[in-house]
């Protein structure tokens, strides 16, 4: 059976690692490579890093992130942050990356995710999506721009769109829940993965291990993503994995 | 010794290379058949359409150079789509002649699960030597495919499940070919490769 899987995400800017994080034994916590090395370690599944770099000019440092990092641990890479044309895909793919996560440059550009999966493949193209209830209209909204702007598309038909159009994987967040640590919105995963077809990463609002369990049963999510909670040491993925698997929930150990 | 990679412009080779690297065995990166006849081993990566990357290995005269190598006994591995090109047909978008040194088809997935078959899987050994030796159990490796093998011959050395049993490992003589990527799949893949380099 395929394995559920449980992929930390790290917020990179300029080449360091954002968050403070607190590991033990780690000479250089701001380093991504060393951070990914730990978290490869600990049973991580996948990694992603997320580029949040504001300026241009920095922005080639994570080439150089992504380089270091495939050059020591052999598992499945994604890169998401600033990515707006082919270019910038190819650039990260040959970089070492397995993957690209577009979010902003999807929505304002949608033929940039057809011309991407053509190029390289549905399988590397993975589009994020920020999504927000709308309590009037019952659904939920796109956010773009790191959640600044509402795009007023609905959630789910963009998700039917992203897969149409040859994105591999949705990488789904949903801002009401994000920091809040009251778990993933299981409605939302919920519905995006029974409208399609392509795996669905879950994201946003993790805070116990029953989080993780709720969202890959009852959410139908194929895997969870986390950021501070596995940077703080609040839950070892581990420990995780082998709560998970005694919940009767496929994972890799 | 020294692994040679056939270079067909399809996907990306630096993985292999990279973990090639890191457990210390050298390797270079060719598509031409004269530099690559300098290899101890062959690897056939790949990742893309089949008809595609079979027509640039006829053009690049790979193919029979791939198939004269084997008639040499140089140890080939072939990963992912690197895999299904030696086998005789796939059905990927109409139906394309592959390589032809391994008796089987490739064919679309026909199961109700998601597609592709993406992530993490159990690899249930049948043919241990000399691939999957040293690994721990069970083993759990990375996939990422659309379409998969059918072979009726005693070459397959693993299967997976997918709602069904999936063929994805194959071995005779001097030819290998694993459906994953042992590139992305931690220590468990390493050590594959290492058991592949040791030949």
């Amino acid at each position: 059976m395929l394995c559920k899987r449980i992929i930390p995400c790290l917020d990179v800017n300029q080449g360091r690692v954002v968050k403070g994080i607190q590991f033990v034994n780690l000479i250089d916590a701001g380093d991504p490579v060393e951070v990914a090395k730990q978290y490869n370690k600990n049973h991580a599944d996948e990694i992603v890093f997320l580029d949040i770099t504001a300026s241009h000019e920095g922005r080639d440092t994570i080439l150089d992130v992504v380089n270091q990092t495939a050059k020591e641990i052999f598992i499945p890479l994604t890169v998401g942050g600033g990515i707006r044309t082919t270019e910038d895909i190819k650039k990260i793919l040959r970089a070492g990356a397995d993957k690209v996560a577009i979010n902003s440059s999807a929505v304002k550009n949608p033929h940039l995710i057809n011309e991407g999966a053509k190029q390289y493949g549905n399988q590397c193209i993975v589009v994020a999506i920020d999504a927000k209830r709308n309590t009037e209209k019952g659904s939920w909204d796109v956010y773009i721009h790191g959640g600044r702007l509402n795009t007023n598309k609905d959630a789910i038909a963009w998700a039917k769109e992203v897969q149409q159009r040859g994105a591999g994987e949705i990488l789904l967040t949903s801002m009401d829940c994000d920091g809040t640590k009251n778990g993933y919105d299981i409605e939302l995963t919920k519905k995006v993965s029974q409208a399609v077809g392509i795996p669905v990463i879950a994201s946003g609002g993790a805070g116990t291990p029953q989080h993780f369990s709720d969202v890959l049963t009852e959410g139908y999510a194929d895997a969870a993503l986390a950021a501070s909670l596995f940077h703080f040491g609040e839950i070892q993925i581990l420990e995780l994995k082998n709560y998970l698997k005694n919940e009767g929930i496929t994972v890799r150990p | 010794m020294r692994i040679g990679i056939i270079d067909y412009g399809m996907g990306n080779l630096h993985s292999v290379v990279n973990a090639l690297d890191f457990i210390g065995v050298s390797s270079f990166i060719s598509n031409e058949p004269t530099r690559l006849l300098q290899a101890d081993k062959l690897i056939l990566p790949g990742v893309g359409a089949f008809c595609d990357a079979i027509k640039q290995l006829n053009d690049l005269e790979l193919s029979s150079f791939i198939e004269e190598s084997v008639h040499r006994k140089t140890p080939l591995l072939g990963i992912c789509l690197g895999m299904q090109l030696l086998f005789e047909t796939s059905y990927e978008y109409g139906q394309h002649e592959g390589l032809g040194l391994l008796k089987g088809d490739i064919v679309p997935f026909n199961v109700s699960l998601k597609i592709p078959h993406m992530g993490w899987n159990q690899l249930k050994i049948n043919k241990k030597q000399p691939l999957f030796i040293n690994l721990p159990e069970p083993a759990h490796v990375y996939f990422v495919h659309s379409y998969h093998l059918e072979t009726s011959e005693d070459i397959v050395s693993a299967t997976t499940q997918y709602e069904k049993e999936i063929q994805i490992a194959v071995q005779k003589d001097n030819i290998y070919g694993l459906q994953f990527h042992p590139e992305k799949s931690g220590e468990v893949g390493l050590e594959i490769i290492r058991n592949f380099t040791k030949l």
